[in-house]
């Protein structure tokens, strides 16, 4: 084996997309022509989603040699044959194709729990799973602790919820122990709703059995018999490989009757959800379960008394049961030396936006927004200056790139008007506008508002409309104080969560660019440059080459010129599309 | 169409199934959920038909038109947005000459569709193309795919 050559090339999604198939057919044709022998293997092909690794710099090709491993980027077919060459045959790498110090700083100041084993084991087979004593933390549970046990070591290890909220899960669970009755629900959600994060779709694809494991562990704990998990239908192989994953652990007697070799009855039920964000909301995820339209009820009466199908019912996230089986098999101890006082172990986040290595990350609680967006994230791409950092998704809120020192936990996130949420995290820079940040969101929330309760419905509906016009340069006088005004009614006045989380990307934005309102509405400027309306194209004729690029480029045919005659945008039909802007080789299109 | 319909209904019955995963079979099977489908099981199962407009309505996933022969996906989740997912979106638009509104062509070559988030946001701005990944992308190559697309069609 030792000295065996493997070449594995990246066919993640990532990889497939970058040309990961091109790569491997010129590796073996390469290979042929020079006569040695190596075996081509694909890497990620099992973790079909965000390879947990750096999938921005496919196609990644690892060479292993002699117990060696040399890891080369952005690999493409043409760059093949001279790898073969130098590095293969006559034993040199090829330096300046290999990863940089960053590649090893992505992975440096990360811990991981939940992920450790995503993309190293095939999540298709259970084996694989047990191989690393999957399960065992189960058996072990469910032979020789009693349920009370299971609850004061989850509470003792500090785990709070991960889809936002962040409530203690051994509390959770001991309430659900206590409420009375003889038949209870354990439903994990992995409606994953927050747009522009897949930590859970990464946790299901890459390794269901964790989340099944933890299920089990609950369900014990708060002696429930039927479990349900709630997945997004847009999610396709993520509710694949849970099925199939489930059909394994019934085969071997991990879920059904009398599981794990003792007398508890437990199995689990898929359901589709079938797309609302809403449904993230506890109660209006159970009356989706229920085959209702998804909409919250006033609590009291809490889930956990009264669920579904008005049972005492646990909820839990995706990442939260993940946690359970390392926990257990780890002890609280361990997992509690991880994070701040308050926020116990690790989060995952989906690290996206303007950096230069996005992907997903898992890191302890207490970690500096500047490690994660620097060190980890290797900083902002193209030599931009950072703006903001997005975290919690249409809940949450910006944190403004003077705050970068802060620490990433539940308290001090709230802190400063932003929630850990989720697990989403974008990263802004120059040329994002902070009011089109604001305006997004809320017409997310607008659009996935249920519709029950009035200052919702209505209100989301107004801030929107303010923000239009205030994109669209007929801001007034005031309407940043109205804004303000009728976030603050939103949120205290909503029925459920969305309400009352809508109006936080407005507050903080606002909070910590009011000037960029202000430009807005004032001075009718997007000092970014991004609101349409508010953009004018013109062509600097004494730059302009004539040349007819953007001519050509423009939709709307509202450049006029010919050869020799420098370019002219016509102002009545200019779409401010930007096209002209982006081919013109000699910067003589003018956005101002 | 029929017959299609109570095989799905045989099948709902003994999975025990709810309206919703009544109506998600059914989109499987027809690519969208007819009028006449929703009617057919309002009869058979004595539920409003409101009702299962009322659930397919609110749920995104629905649709109660029929879908273009292909369909482009623009992904406009957060980490798209903010690398420029809605200017290849209007520029896919313009290129199709659907308004805000339409989604189809009404030749039913096309269907350009935005979803909230396909999760693939490390290589944002995301576009599918008759479910082909195309990853950090912009507008040009998708409008290039869209002519080949028509060629093909002819």
């Amino acid at each position: 084996m030792k000295n065996e050559t493997v070449i594995r090339v990246c066919m993640g999604p990532a990889g497939i997309a970058a040309g990961g198939k091109h790569v491997i057919e010129a590796f073996n044709d390469a290979l042929g022509r020079s006569g040695v022998s190596a075996t081509v293997k694909e890497r990620c092909s099992t973790h079909q989603v965000g390879c947990v690794g750096l999938c921005a710099r496919d196609v990644l090709v690892e060479v292993h040699t002699n117990g060696n491993k040399t890891v080369y980027q952005y690999v493409k077919p043409d760059m093949v044959p001279r790898i073969v060459e130098e590095h293969l045959v006559a034993g040199t790498p090829v330096r300046e194709w290999l990863v940089d110090e960053a590649y090893d700083a992505f992975y440096k100041k990360q811990i991981k729990v939940v992920l450790a084993d995503c993309g190293r084991i095939d999540p298709e087979e259970i084996d694989a799973y047990i191989a690393i004593n999957g399960y065992e933390a189960g058996r072990d549970v469910l032979q020789n602790w009693s349920p009370e046990e299971v609850i004061a070591e989850i509470k003792q290890s500090g785990l709070r919820g991960r889809g936002g909220a962040g409530f203690p899960t051994g509390v959770k669970w001991e309430l659900g122990r206590k409420a009375p009755g003889d038949i209870k629900y354990i439903i994990c959600n992995a409606d994953e709703g927050d747009p522009g994060a897949f930590m859970d779709r990464a946790v299901v694809e890459g390794n269901p059995h964790s989340v099944i494991e933890g299920m089990i562990i609950g369900a014990y704990a708060i002696n429930a018999h039927h479990g349900y998990v709630y997945i997004r239908a847009e999610y396709p192989l993520a509710v694949e490989r849970l099925h199939r994953a489930l059909t394994q652990a019934r085969e071997r007697g991990f879920l059904g009757n009398k599981i794990l070799g003792t007398t508890f009855d437990f199995d689990i039920k898929v359901k589709l959800g079938a797309g609302a964000f809403v449904c993230g909301e506890e109660t209006a995820l159970i009356a989706s379960i229920e085959g209702q339209r998804g909409m919250p009820r006033p609590k009291p009466p809490f889930p956990v008394n009264k669920g579904l199908w008005q049972m005492p019912t646990v909820i839990n996230n995706v990442e939260t049961l993940a946690n359970i089986p390392a926990i257990i098999r780890k002890g609280c101890e361990w997992y509690a030396s991880y994070g701040t006082e308050k926020s116990r172990g690790t989060k995952v986040f989906a690290l996206t936006g303007k950096i230069k290595n996005p992907g997903l990350i898992e890191v302890p609680m207490g970690i500096t927004l500047r490690e994660i967006i620097e060190e980890i994230g290797g900083g902002i791409e193209g030599g931009k200056s950072l703006k903001a950092v997005q975290t919690g998704g249409p809940s949450g809120g910006c944190i403004p790139a003077s705050m970068l020192d802060l620490n990433v936990d539940y308290e001090s996130l709230a802190k400063v008007g932003s929630i850990v949420g989720s697990g989403g995290m974008i990263v802004l820079d120059e040329d994002n506008c902070m009011v089109n940040m604001a305006q997004y969101f809320v017409h997310f929330t607008q659009e996935e508002s249920c519709g029950k309760c009035v200052p919702c419905r209505i209100g989301t509906k107004r801030l929107l409309e303010t923000l239009d016009r205030i994109t669209k340069g007929q801001g007034q006088e005031g309407d940043i104080e109205h804004l303000e005004k009728l976030s603050h009614g939103i949120r205290s006045m909503s029925l459920c969560g969305l309400g009352q989380t809508a109006p936080n990307p407005v507050l903080s934005t606002i909070k910590y660019f009011r000037d960029e309102y202000e430009a807005h509405i004032r001075d009718k400027k997007c000092p970014s440059k991004v609101c349409k309306a508010l953009l004018i194209y013109s062509i600097d004729e004494k730059v302009c080459k004539a040349c007819g690029v953007c001519l050509r480029a423009c939709p709307a045919k509202a450049i006029a010129g010919e050869k020799k005659v420098p370019h002219k945008i016509d102002q009545a039909k200019c779409v401010k599309c930007g096209s002209c802007y982006d081919v013109c080789k000699f910067k003589s299109v003018m956005r101002d | 169409m029929e017959n299609t319909l109570t095989d799905i209904l045989s099948k709902h019955r003994e999975s025990g199934g709810n309206i919703i995963s009544l109506l998600q079979e059914t989109q499987e099977v027809f690519g969208y959920v007819p009028k006449e489908a929703v009617l057919f099981f309002s009869d058979e199962l004595g539920i409003a038909a409101s009702r299962f407009y009322g659930v397919a309505t609110f749920y995104s996933q629905f649709r109660l038109k029929p879908t273009g022969k292909n369909r482009i996906t623009a992904c406009c989740g957060t980490a798209c947005h903010v690398r420029g997912a809605e200017r290849i979106l209007n520029n896919v638009k313009r290129e199709l000459h659907l308004t805000d509104e339409e989604d189809t062509t009404p030749d039913g070559q096309f269907t350009v569709e935005k979803v909230a988030c396909l999760g693939f946001c490390s290589f944002a701005p995301v576009v599918l193309i008759n479910g082909a990944v195309h990853g950090k992308t912009t507008a040009d190559p998708i409008l290039k795919e869209i002519k080949v697309l028509r060629k093909k069609n002819k």
